[in-house]
């Protein structure tokens, strides 16, 4: 059995995220065991074999991004999936994988930190991590799901972008998303999205690029004979490690290919846009915001389902017709100061944060009594 | 096959410093892949940071320059992606000794289908001359002003007793011996690593009170100490350097069922 068959499943969101992968192309994962991400890579070790696909448990999370990125340049589809402690391991070598434009995706499964915190207790502490964790100038994709169904359909979402704009793409989880159970639907039709291969011998030139700023993908042992490094290079693909001209240009592109496609990057789900009181939430918290929307029409939602790169524009939109912002976080304010700089020249009045730590999710009462 | 036709002309005159080793190792190394019948467009080549990690950018072949201490890791992903690729890392004694330790003697462990060539040099060359995990005790380096105090790792030793399939140690000065380990090593199924004590006059010679490239070339010639003869030493004189000493030969040939055909991946 590869990928399961279109229907209806009743799984935890953890496992719901392994068969999306399946269903993305995912033939190649490698994990560390970590609390409360440890469900994909059980069931990726039964599931992967049975998809023609390799499971491998390495010895941290550093070997375990670095194999998916060796993998990736074997044209294979990788993933990873980790929490906070292993995700810090990993930042040098996701800061690697944008360098080298290199496919690959990485579900963070949120638990409460920083250090070891509360494992199995829910958390949004790394979103800026995710956006920021690595040292340079980069951008990456992230993507929060707040259910199980968004558990597989955004695990396929990132391997898709990810392919598509060759850069790395994180499902930004929690444990309590991961860890909760509840029905999910496979539909009949799934789109998926493979990078696009070089196709002729392309050793000199193995990073030249378009319009649309994404080099195609030029695999190993296909005789094309590219050199791949983490220094900045020219579109050779060799170091320049001095031309301040070769570097900014390279950095340049690589942040810009991602901001150029942000109107097909970007996702949020809004309810009530022209509501008076906007509620921003994402992940776990944005699950109580749908009780106080149903019974409060002057209550909207606005759930960035992107996270990375922010869905601004549609954020500016609802924001213009909002008397106050609510922003809930399981964190001190992180996504609050995305809000704060985007609303701030809305004529909103109020642009407030409601925090929840340690494991506990806002209910709508307190959403309530906050907005009353 | 030319030289050239191996290795990138393009890019010469290459980064390495005068007197360095690394040369030697290429020149070994470009013989023995020749010989080993192995296909150019079917390898790849991953290196780490620091000098040794340079090299693959030098190979006109698929090449991986990842980050620092972690090109086995990238190795390994890549191998176990695509079986009918060759995987061969270049390395140093930062990237195996210090930073990716745990990666390499997991590696030997798990007996991953990789060649490893390890250019130890005893220092950090590129960063200008620290000590490393292998600098021989009571030598001299730019963060061991009053001599090293350290006790060195035996990179061999320990690629040994991890259960890698075949390791061998040479010295820069054993060029024939060098490329026949190295042949063997690319021809062996399971984890297969090659050391070589290499030369670094411009920080560790200059350190050390050898003013030119010969005069580490003599110090590694006259340390080399066949294993045949080393073993019967006093167990201090087994441990490399410890005493000054380095052995050479080859530690161990075995065949430990490797790691794709346990995993099922290869049958």
């Amino acid at each position: 059995m590869s990928k399961l068959e279109p229907g209806t499943y009743f799984m935890q969101g953890d496992e719901a995220s392994v068969e999306g992968a399946i269903h993305a192309g995912c033939k190649f994962f490698a994990g560390y065991p970590i609390t409360p991400a440890t469900e994909i890579a059980e069931r990726m070790a039964r599931r992967l074999r049975q998809a023609g696909g390799v499971f491998l448990q390495l010895e941290d999370e550093i070997t375990a991004i670095a194999a998916i990125i060796g993998a990736s340049w074997t044209g294979t589809k990788a993933m990873t999936a980790t929490s906070g402690p292993g995700f810090s391991l990993m930042q040098e070598n996701l800061g690697y994988a944008c360098m080298t434009e290199t496919p690959i995706v990485i579900v963070d499964v949120q638990r409460s930190g920083p250090s070891t915190g509360q494992p199995t207790r829910a958390a949004q502490g790394d979103v800026m991590q995710a956006r920021w964790g690595s040292h340079g100038d980069y951008e990456v994709i992230a993507l929060a799901p707040n259910s199980v169904q968004e558990m597989f359909d955004l695990t396929i979402t990132a391997f898709n972008l990810s392919e598509r704009y060759r850069v790395p793409a994180i499902v930004l989880s929690d444990a309590d998303i991961g860890h909760m159970r509840g029905t999910f639907v496979i539909p009949e039709k799934v789109e998926i999205v493979d990078r696009k291969y070089h196709t002729k011998p392309v050793s000199y030139n193995a990073f030249a690029y378009d319009e649309n700023l994404v080099p195609n993908f030029p695999k190993f042992g296909q005789g094309h004979r590219v050199h791949i490094t983490g220094l900045t290079h020219d579109i050779s693909g060799y170091p320049k490690t001095t031309d301040a001209k070769v570097h900014e240009a390279l950095v340049t592109r690589l942040v810009n290919k991602i901001r150029l496609h942000r109107e097909d990057i970007c996702r949020a789900e809004v309810i009530n846009p022209h509501a008076d009181s906007l509620v921003v939430a994402y992940g776990s918290p944005s699950n109580s915001v749908y009780e106080v929307v149903n019974e409060r029409a002057d209550v909207g939602l606005f759930r960035p389902i992107t996270l990375w790169p922010f869905p601004e524009e549609q954020l500016r939109e609802c924001a213009a017709h909002a008397r106050r912002i609510l922003v809930l976080e399981m964190n001190m304010g992180q996504i609050y100061w995305e809000v704060e700089r985007i609303a701030r020249k809305s004529p909103c009045e109020k642009i407030e944060l409601l925090t929840r730590l340690g494991g506990d999710v806002h209910t709508p009462e307190e959403i309530l009594e906050k907005l009353a | 096959m030319n030289f050239f036709d191996f290795y990138r002309q393009d890019r010469w005159p290459h980064m390495f410093c005068p007197g360095c080793g690394i040369g030697t190792v290429m020149n070994a190394f470009f013989h023995a892949f020749v010989e080993s019948g192995l296909d150019q467009n079917k390898t790849v080549f991953v290196a780490g940071i620091g000098c040794s990690g340079r090299i693959p950018g030098y190979i006109r072949a698929d090449s991986l320059h990842t980050t620092h201490g972690r090109p086995i890791a990238f190795a390994g992903g890549i191998k176990v992606a695509d079986p009918d690729l060759k995987v061969v890392v270049f390395s140093g004694d930062g990237d195996l000794g210090a930073i990716g330790g745990n990666h390499f003697i997991n590696a030997c462990r798990r007996n991953v289908e990789l060649t490893v060539i390890c250019i130890n040099n005893y220092i950090y060359g590129m960063t200008g001359g620290q000590a490393s995990t292998t600098t021989p005790r009571d030598f001299f380096s730019s963060t061991t002003p009053y001599g090293n105090r350290e006790y060195p790792f035996d990179l061999s030793e320990v690629a040994v007793a991890a259960g890698a399939n075949y390791v061998a140690r040479w010295t820069t000065f054993h060029v024939k011996q060098m490329k026949k380990a190295m042949q063997k090593a690319l021809l062996k199924d399971g984890f297969s690593f090659v050391e070589i004590a290499s030369q670094c006059p411009a920080q560790f010679g200059r350190y050390n009170q050898m003013n030119s490239a010969r005069q580490v070339f003599e110090w590694l010639k006259a340390s080399a100490v066949p294993r045949s003869k080393a073993s019967k030493l006093s167990a201090d004189h087994l441990d490399l350097n410890l005493m000054g000493k380095i052995t050479v030969g080859e530690f161990v040939e075995r065949n430990r069922e490797s790691y794709m055909k346990a995993l099922g991946v290869l049958q």
